[in-house]
């Protein structure tokens, strides 16, 4: 493998194809084609593809192909697509192994097994994107060294062989002496700048939108570096809080430093007769809300106790937290996400059952019952049994699915002064069942009270800085990319005569028309697109 | 120069290597990570009983301590509960605590539960959940079991049958 010298002098890394400083083709082959040069990469030896002895230059050689890298893409895209199918696991409230073919039969099942409900978070998938990243690396390194170190090493004087063989060409027989000068100011004035070496010209101008698709690339990485940020502890945290009115929880992930009171939760819905605008919209919509609003109060915890002691809190602020308009505070965000009622308290009255007497009000607090109420006069009531949320289990016995007070069942004990043993009553919603036998009182049901509670969400996103800092990169190098041409022209004496060649990389029209007014008050002869020419040609007009 | 290359290209393979993997592991271990592992130093906390008396972990040192979560509503709790008890009275002078920590129930609701059981060994309610946040416990039951010098030796949720309390029992005896 040894490097190329060519006949300028100039030494060539093994497998260039132009010379980088005189442009004379190198390439056994390509040498006797008459056609255009390709001009890609300015015709550097794109190392990966000359090297290939050790592993580390066969993985290095994989990853540097474009081709792989667009095959990585398009498998990508497609397999983004079968995830769109069926609804992700997150999106379902059953079990996943359940709901897939309840839902949609066999087809569901196969979804299920090949593991496409959780397509997006397959080990295999984040394989995927994370070998898009390696190519995106090794493509833009293996191209964007070669290419910067030819661009620095090119010579104002070209070898013939490159010029005549550039799309834009063309000779003067008798050049004038003064042309030339006329040249260079126009250049000058067309922000060229020039490089004169022994009367030939190099004019070249926006040589930095060759590195748009790198920066861009660069602008990329960092977005999945960032995305990748997420996954160390700490860096994001999206996690649901419940906080019932007038109580105080630990605000989820934040070291229990951080405790949110729930003081009042909000519900204003649009009022046809206020909105009279909206009447009739709001009349065919039934009712439509207006605001979800929780007025809460941060505090910080200043004491070191130890979990399950009272913390000592100290008050950082009061907020009206409203949908859009979260609490934040040190890098956290909470949001207004939910709310739902809860069964506060409920209330009976002993009474006789014949004659509906009553003979005093219980009032349980659903949350913390009281053993017994005593009611005076020799009567009392005793909860024997508290079942939150009442079912029955399977051996048909009273019992409870959770602790909270979705349907509160109570065992009473109705002790009164006419009778030697107390009365045992079951009562849950719209059931009584008296298990031993008539009874002459009852627990009368006379209502519920219910408190609010509102659902939040804590979120914090350290990483979004990056991922915004990496979407910036990549809009500058798709504008340096897009907004700017890379073009060359040069004129060099041969042979006593002028040959002009020009090249860009993009946007060929606009480089023959700038060419055409550089050249405006010259004798010399408008170089021509010699690829148009063949086109014409061939299609034999 | 060739080997110059060969450096650099291992070096930032290498790199995006360890950050695929780092990437992959931890998005296949966020559902299964143990905010308390076996092997850590089980976190402090300090609870009331039933009876009025604090229990700080920490007070514990040089004593086994079995350290279980549950809830009145969860059938495998309870029937669970007769076997740690038996164990407990086993065990309690041997060097091993029970401490029994109830997830936010209301106090009626437990000591009813543990009058019916007939249970003895400290049961408390963690009112505010943080005892279960900072153990991060998601099912119950579940137990932890911490050996005398303060280190989580296992981690263990579902139902117990009365042969494992006293295998786990045997476990952190001092």
């Amino acid at each position: 493998m040894k490097d190329v010298k060519c006949e300028c002098g100039h030494v060539n890394p093994h497998g260039t194809v132009l010379c980088e400083a005189c442009g004379k083709v190198l390439d056994e082959q390509e040498k006797n084609n008459k056609e255009l040069l390709d001009m890609r990469y300015e015709g550097s030896a794109r190392r990966s593809q000359t090297y290939n002895k050790t592993i580390i230059d066969k993985i290095w050689n994989f990853f540097s192909s474009v081709k792989v890298g667009i095959w990585l893409i398009v498998i990508t895209l497609l397999t983004s697509t079968l995830g769109t199918i069926l609804p992700q696991e997150m999106y379902i409230n059953l079990p996943p192994d359940v709901y897939y073919e309840q839902e949609y039969g066999w087809f569901g099942k196969l979804y299920y097994q090949l593991g496409l409900h959780d397509l997006y978070g397959s080990w295999w998938y984040l394989l995927l994107i994370a070998m898009i990243g390696i190519s995106l690396v090794i493509c833009s390194l293996d191209r964007v060294v070669p290419l910067y170190k030819a661009l620095k090493a090119q010579r104002v004087t070209r070898h013939e062989g490159f010029l005549n063989r550039q799309r834009i060409f063309g000779v003067t027989e008798h050049p004038e002496e003064k042309d030339l000068a006329v040249i260079k100011n126009h250049l000058h004035e067309r922000r060229y700048r020039v490089r004169e070496e022994n009367g030939d010209l190099l004019a070249e101008k926006g040589r930095f939108s060759r590195w748009g698709p790198y920066v861009n690339h660069v602008g990329l990485i960092i977005f999945l570096i960032g995305a990748m940020l997420r996954f160390i502890p700490g860096f994001y945290v999206n996690e649901d809080l419940w906080v019932k009115e007038g109580e105080t929880a630990v605000v989820p992930e934040t070291g229990e430093k951080y405790y949110l009171k729930n003081n009042q939760f909000i519900l204003q819905h649009y009022d046809k007769n206020k909105d009279k605008t909206f009447e009739k919209a709001i009349e065919q919509a039934g009712s439509v809300v207006k605001n979800y609003q929780s007025n809460v109060v941060l505090y910080e915890r200043v004491s070191k106790n130890l979990p399950g002691e009272k913390p000592e809190l100290k008050k950082l602020k009061e907020y009206k937290i409203k949908v859009n308009h979260p609490l934040d505070f040190n890098g956290y965000s909470v949001f207004q996400s939910s709310f739902r009622s809860e069964l506060k308290t409920m209330s009976f009255v002993l009474a006789n059952k014949k004659t509906g007497e009553s003979f005093g009000a219980v009032n349980i607090d659903l949350e913390d019952p009281k053993a017994t109420y005593n009611l005076g006069h020799g009567y009392s009531v005793k909860i024997l049994n508290y079942f939150p949320d009442f079912e029955f289990d399977k051996n048909g016995e009273p019992s409870t699915k959770s602790r909270l007070p979705n349907n509160p069942a109570f065992v009473f004990s109705m002790t009164t002064p006419d009778k030697s043993k107390p009365e045992t009553s079951f009562v849950a919603i719209k059931q009584t069942i008296e298990p031993f036998g008539e009874n002459t009182y009852k627990m009368a049901f006379q209502g519920i009270e219910t408190k609010n509670v509102s659902g939040f969400t804590v979120r914090k996103d350290s990483s979004l800085w990056v991922i915004i800092l990496g979407g910036i990169i990549f809009m500058i190098g798709v504008m340096q990319g897009a907004y700017w041409n890379h073009r060359r022209i040069w004129v060099q004496n041969k042979n006593g005569q002028v040959w002009i060649a020009a090249h860009t990389n993009k946007n060929w029209y606009g480089l023959k028309r700038e060419i055409e007014t550089v050249l405006l008050d010259t004798k010399l002869v408008i170089p021509e697109d010699q690829q148009q020419k063949e086109n014409l040609e061939k299609e034999g007009v | 120069m060739k080997k110059r290359r060969l450096v650099i290209r291992t070096l930032i393979l290498v790199i995006l290597g360890a950050a695929v993997a780092y990437s992959l592991y931890s998005n296949l271990t966020k559902d299964s990570k143990q905010k308390v592992a076996v092997g850590d130093t089980a976190p402090d906390f300090a609870l009331v009983d039933m009876q009025g008396n604090k229990h700080r972990l920490s007070e514990y040192r040089g004593q086994g301590v079995f350290l279980n979560f549950w809830g009145t509503w969860c059938p495998p709790c309870k029937k669970e509960m007769p076997y740690i008890n038996n164990q407990y009275l086993q065990y309690k002078d041997k060097g091993v605590q029970v401490l029994s920590v109830d997830i936010q129930e209301p106090e009626l609701a437990v000591n009813q539960f543990a009058e019916r059981l007939g249970l003895k060994f400290p049961i408390m309610i963690d009112t505010e959940k943080e005892v279960m946040n900072v153990y991060g416990i998601d099912l119950l039951p579940a137990t932890f079991l911490v050996d005398k010098n303060g280190k989580v030796v296992k981690y263990y949720t579902g139902e117990l049958t009365e042969n494992k309390v006293k295998e786990f029992m045997e476990q952190i005896k001092p």
